[in-house]
């Protein structure tokens, strides 16, 4: 089934990054709830496998009322879908950690190694990418701050050089009057979006007018998308329920999705805009009660 | 490459101590090397969820993880359930309500629930229908699963 790889398991960041600048066929393995599948298919053949999942020091959750939350890349999806303090703070990750996959891959699996992974069907990265997360990717001798909407490059593919890896994921505090919401087209709860959307309104104190929007979607491209001309149709007004509808469909032209065995690219550009429309709801109700 | 390491282990409360390839699944080493066969393998493919076992008390798709990963943990499987020859409330309550027709879900069925139970002994069926979530059955499924979990955990938490 699974080809043979030499297996390490670092206990600590500084081993797992000397391991990852020693082999240069080695792929990271955390929970392995996405890699294992590819394994399984033979899509990758590492030579070398280093297992993180017990480098303890980077499983965590940190919340701050100034610099915000702080997620390590070893989190579970189960203890961000049941951390009192996300649930309270950052909703929106707690509702999309509940339809994340199933309990069983969320008891095992972590948050980094699903961004890690890359799958542009992904539910996490558009959220991230809708609350202006950065990530800390580490390397011997050094570390460096990536935008979320900056990681994903292709298919499976993201920004980590070659003995780099993922410790930490930031999210800033939204500005106040901030709402964010997320909505995917699920067959069966748990399945990753036919397509996925997550938005974050800002509205301004004084007259509600929109003072920032961010759309981002899944499953409609070969990375996570954000949608910036949807958003512009948003910034800067009152937003009506006209105004979302627009929102809606100006995305479904930003896109150009897939065609699979879940739907056609047609299909899916039509319920981009029934998505995007009713994250935006979402979003503005609670942007509104913010 | 293809070298064994070494694994320690808790299953139902037995310590092991192995040698294993890397590349073992946990469900393979449960079935093929210590001949735990309850633990069913429906899809191999982190979809079905008939190999869902206890790795420290929380469901996992023994599929899904590498054997090696389960150093110094507990697992509990299907054949840690009953107390010797008296079967848990939970598989009673299975047998006496009739949700089991094949019975090939039936391990995986248990082992979800009984990890729902354990953190929360009075759920809603709402919760009962989110923890079985991740274990197909392609018969009856589910009605009858979800009802007699309610009754076992009725009959867990003394009757009321």
């Amino acid at each position: 089934m699974i080809a043979d790889f030499e297996y390490f398991a670092p206990k600590t960041v500084k081993e797992a990054l000397s391991l990852l600048s020693q082999y240069k066929d080695a792929k990271i393995i955390a929970g392995g709830q996405s890699l294992l599948v590819i394994l399984k298919q033979r899509l990758v053949t590492p030579e070398y496998l280093i297992d993180i999942k017990g480098i303890a020091a980077l499983d965590y959750i940190k919340y701050d009322e100034g610099k915000g939350l702080r997620i390590g890349a070893l989190t579970l999806h189960r203890a961000i879908e049941k951390s009192p303090v996300i649930k309270k703070h950052f909703g929106v990750l707690s509702e999309m950690e509940g339809n994340l996959a199933t309990i069983q891959t969320r008891n095992w699996g972590t948050i980094g190694g699903n961004i890690c992974h890359g799958d542009p069907a992904g539910d996490p990265a558009p959220v991230f990418i809708a609350l202006k997360a950065k990530l800390k990717l580490a390397r011997l001798g050094g570390e460096r701050i990536l935008d979320m909407e900056e990681f994903s490059k292709d298919y499976l593919e993201v920004a980590l050089d070659p003995g780099e890896m993922l410790s930490e994921i930031q999210l800033p505090i939204p500005p106040p009057h901030t709402g964010v919401a997320s909505e995917k087209l699920m067959v069966m709860k748990g399945d990753m979006g036919i397509v996925g959307a997550a938005v974050s309104i800002t509205l301004s104190p004084r007259d509600g007018v929109c003072q920032d929007a961010r759309i981002a979607l899944s499953n409609c491209a070969s990375t996570p998308l954000r949608a910036k001309k949807a958003e512009k149709v948003l910034i800067g007004k009152n937003i009506n329920e006209g105004l979302l509808t627009k929102a809606g469909e100006v995305a479904s032209e930003e896109v150009d999705p897939p065609a699979d065995v879940h739907g056609s690219a047609e299909y899916r550009r039509e319920m981009v805009k029934v998505f995007v429309r009713r994250a935006a709801i979402k979003a503005l109700e609670r942007a509104r009660a913010a | 490459m293809g070298e064994l390491k070494e694994l320690r282990l808790t299953i139902n409360g037995k310590p092991y101590e192995l040698k294993v390839k890397a590349r073992t699944l946990l469900v393979e080493l449960l079935r093929n090397e210590l001949k735990l066969t309850g633990t069913k393998i429906g899809c191999l493919d982190s979809a079905c969820g008939a190999c869902t076992v206890h790795i420290d008390g929380k469901a996992v798709r023994s599929c899904s993880v590498l054997a090696l990963q389960v150093n110094n943990r507990e697992v509990t499987t299907i054949e840690g359930v009953a107390d010797g020859d008296k079967l848990h409330p939970i598989q009673q309550a299975m047998i006496d309500h009739g949700a089991i027709e094949c019975g090939f879900c039936t391990p995986g069925m248990v082992m979800s629930a009984k990890a729902l139970l354990a953190e929360n002994p009075d759920p809603t069926r709402e919760e009962i229908r989110e923890a079985i979530q991740g274990n197909l059955c392609a018969d009856e499924g589910y009605v009858k699963y979800i009802e007699a979990i309610e009754i076992a955990a009725r009959e867990m938490r003394g009757g009321k």
